[in-house]
């Protein structure tokens, strides 16, 4: 079975991970680097663990995979305790962010080494392992060293090394951490590829939020040891739960502000920062309320039609271009800077210009309410 | 001034001071070593020979015939091999656990572990050698204390033997394996081990097939610092080996001032310098294909 001959997606290898009130506590006294994560992940998904260093994601990792113990809590995998078993028993295979090569052994005898520790026959051990390298286009270099390789080869050995047992759960320590941009946006769509030809739960931990959205399926942000959102991307850049996950996902606009009406499905709140009262999407809130609003760069419009009932006047700042668009930045009222994104094609149309008096606007669904 | 030259400038002082302190002594000594012994100061031949006939070179292998025609030099060449080659494995049995222990200690104990493997320097070997007949003879440390405690009833032979040769040899050369070994497993990266742990291997299981084949280079440094000395060693079984053990480096120093027959002595002398340069030779020639 599995992908030992044909590599499938199999739903049957892949494990569904039940984290219950896990807490760890570093010494005692101290802050939780993990404070009570509960999450359920389901067989077969490609989930992240996003946030910024130090926010326990990485210790979370370590616990599944049973290099640390956690001070509270569970961790079921398959509905199994993990608590008194040890890492070298877990079906769980790590793909660690410094890699972990063995530098005494070959790239195949690296791949091959928890073969050789299930002692699995000389024949079926190579066979795997060359189906592993080719799964990772490693083939051609099964008998270099490591240190003769460059630092994406060296992530594949590292990927086929962490694949190789059949895994049912395979986690992913900030994964393309270690290559060079470009490699590192190639990377992203070879390891989707690869997690949904073979079908195993993948779990990533990763500080970078691209990363994290055009990879991962379901994402659970991480702040301080405790999850603070968990959602998809689309949920979570759309709809963030708080300032924190609003500011770090993405480039955000942030607005202080007090709410002061509710009329037909739309919030009307007053920013006295550039005094003006913007609509939003509605939300049950009583008018006097304190709230944040959040808006993202490109949901803002230069020069807007009339229709759109959110209008300020302003002077171009600054424009940063960025390739394929720029980010504008806008001074209201006030001082108040407000950062737009505009693809390039509508730039160029235009011809902005720092100093130019500008129109911005966007539409009361683009404007997130955050409770303060 | 070039930069090439200032680099074979600096090259210029390890070289001469191997050509004066290591070079230079070796050929004096091969030279003695093909002379014959003579009644005189110094009691040899001459290696050029000036009489009425013009300049003879005067050269002997008579030293190195008796090398080999006399059982009791290869008895000794092979009883030093043996006796060091022991010791240096009793070494590495005592000195891999200790130096791995020092590299797991806590950050804060590891310069305080280190000096204790140091200690022993800051006092002079020859005092500490002394100090072990105080410990092994008949009415010394060890005796009596078991005597006392009723553990044996007769005083156990503990000095003027082989026992004690080793005793020696390991307790003097232990630091030498210690450090190198030190450094090598404290370069090991932890998180080598967690893989290998992720990967299914017991700890005992990480250790064989991760830790112990990384840190060969290490084994081999401290086996070669142990091995080439012990060897050679005449302090440690003249005192506490007695008459009848037998190491080529007190046949050597019996050859120089008992008998004073030095062109004897200066064959041992080369003899025994070709004996540790294979071993030497052999470890390097592993080491770099195991880099490769």
């Amino acid at each position: 079975m599995g992908f030992r001959g044909v590599v499938g997606v199999s739903s049957l290898l892949s494990a569904h991970l039940r984290i219950e009130g896990v807490v760890k506590r570093f010494a005692p006294g101290t802050a939780a680097a993990v404070d009570g994560v509960s999450l359920d992940i389901a067989a077969g998904e490609f989930f992240a663990l996003l946030g910024p260093s130090g926010c326990g994601k990485t210790t979370l990792l370590r616990m599944l995979a049973g290099l640390e113990r956690p001070d509270a809590g569970r961790i079921l995998i398959d509905g199994r305790d993990m608590a008194d078993v040890p890492p070298y028993r877990r079906p769980v295979n790590m793909m660690f962010q410094s890699y972990a090569l063995f530098p005494h052994m070959t790239v195949a005898e690296n791949v091959g080494f928890g073969l050789r520790q299930d002692g699995l026959p000389k024949a079926k051990r190579s066979a795997r392992v060359a189906a592993m390298l080719d799964l990772v286009k490693l083939g051609a270099l099964a008998h270099r060293k490591p240190q003769q390789l460059s630092g994406g080869e060296r992530q594949r050995v590292a990927l086929a090394r962490a694949l190789a047992q059949e895994p049912k759960l395979v986690l992913l320590d900030e994964p393309l951490a270690a290559l060079d941009r470009k490699l590192r946006e190639e990377t992203r769509f070879e390891l989707v590829r690869i997690q949904q030809r073979i079908g195993i739960t993948f779990l990533m931990v990763t500080h970078d939020q691209e990363e994290a959205m055009s990879m991962a399926s379901r994402i659970a942000v991480m702040a301080a040891g405790r999850v603070v959102q968990l959602g998809t991307p689309e949920d979570i850049y759309e709809n963030p739960a708080s300032r924190f996950v609003a500011d770090f996902i993405g480039g955000v606009n942030l607005f202080e502000g007090e709410v002061v009406a509710r009329e037909s499905g739309r919030l009307l709140v007053a920013i006295g920062e550039i005094g003006a009262t913007l609509a939003a999407r509605d939300r049950p809130l009583a008018s006097g309320a304190a709230v944040t609003l959040a808006l993202r760069p490109e949901k803002v419009v230069l020069d807007p039609p009339p229709s759109l009932v959110n209008r300020l006047e302003g002077v171009i700042r600054a424009v940063a271009y960025r390739g394929e668009a720029s980010t504008v930045e806008v001074e209201l009222a006030r001082g108040k800077l407000l950062r737009v994104s505009v693809t390039n094609s509508a730039l160029l149309i235009r011809a902005h210009r720092v100093g130019d008096h500008v129109a911005v606007g966007w539409d009361p669904a683009a404007v997130v309410v955050l409770e303060q | 001034m070039s930069d090439a030259f200032r680099r074979r400038a600096v090259l210029i002082l390890p070289f001469a001071w191997l050509l004066l302190f290591f070079l230079a002594p070796f050929f004096i000594v091969l030279k003695i070593s093909v002379a014959e012994s003579a009644i005189g100061v110094p009691p040899y031949t001459p290696l050029i020979l000036v009489d009425a006939g013009g300049w003879h070179l005067h050269l002997s292998l008579g030293s190195y015939d008796f090398l080999i025609s006399d059982s009791l030099y290869l008895r000794a060449y092979l009883d030093a091999l043996k006796f060091a080659a022991v010791s240096t494995l009793a070494c590495l049995l005592l000195g891999y656990p200790l130096a791995y222990g020092i590299v797991r200690a806590p950050q804060r104990w590891r310069g305080a572990l280190l000096l204790v493997v140091i200690l022993p320097f800051w006092t002079s070997f020859l005092i500490r050698v002394y100090a072990w007949i105080g410990l092994l003879k008949g009415n010394g440390l060890i005796n009596n204390t078991l005597l006392t405690l009723g553990v044996i009833d007769q005083p156990l032979t503990l000095l003027n033997n082989a026992f004690a040769v080793y005793v020696g040899i390991v307790y003097s050369y232990l630091p030498f394996m210690v450090l190198p070994l030190y450094a090598q497993l404290e370069k090991l990266d932890p998180t080598l081990l967690e893989a290998a742990a992720d990967l299914g291997c017991r700890p005992s299981q990480a250790f064989a097939r991760v830790t112990l084949p990384l840190s060969l280079p290490g084994i081999a440094a401290g086996a070669l610092l142990v091995f080439i000395p012990a060897v050679g060693e005449f302090v440690i079984p003249d005192l506490l080996g007695g008459p009848d053990t037998l190491m080529i480096g007190k046949v050597l120093w019996d050859e120089f001032f008992t008998n004073r027959d030095w062109p004897v002595a200066s064959a041992v002398a080369i003899a025994m310098l070709l004996v540790l340069i294979l071993p030497m030779a052999l470890i390097r020639r592993l080491l770099q294909e195991e880099a490769a």
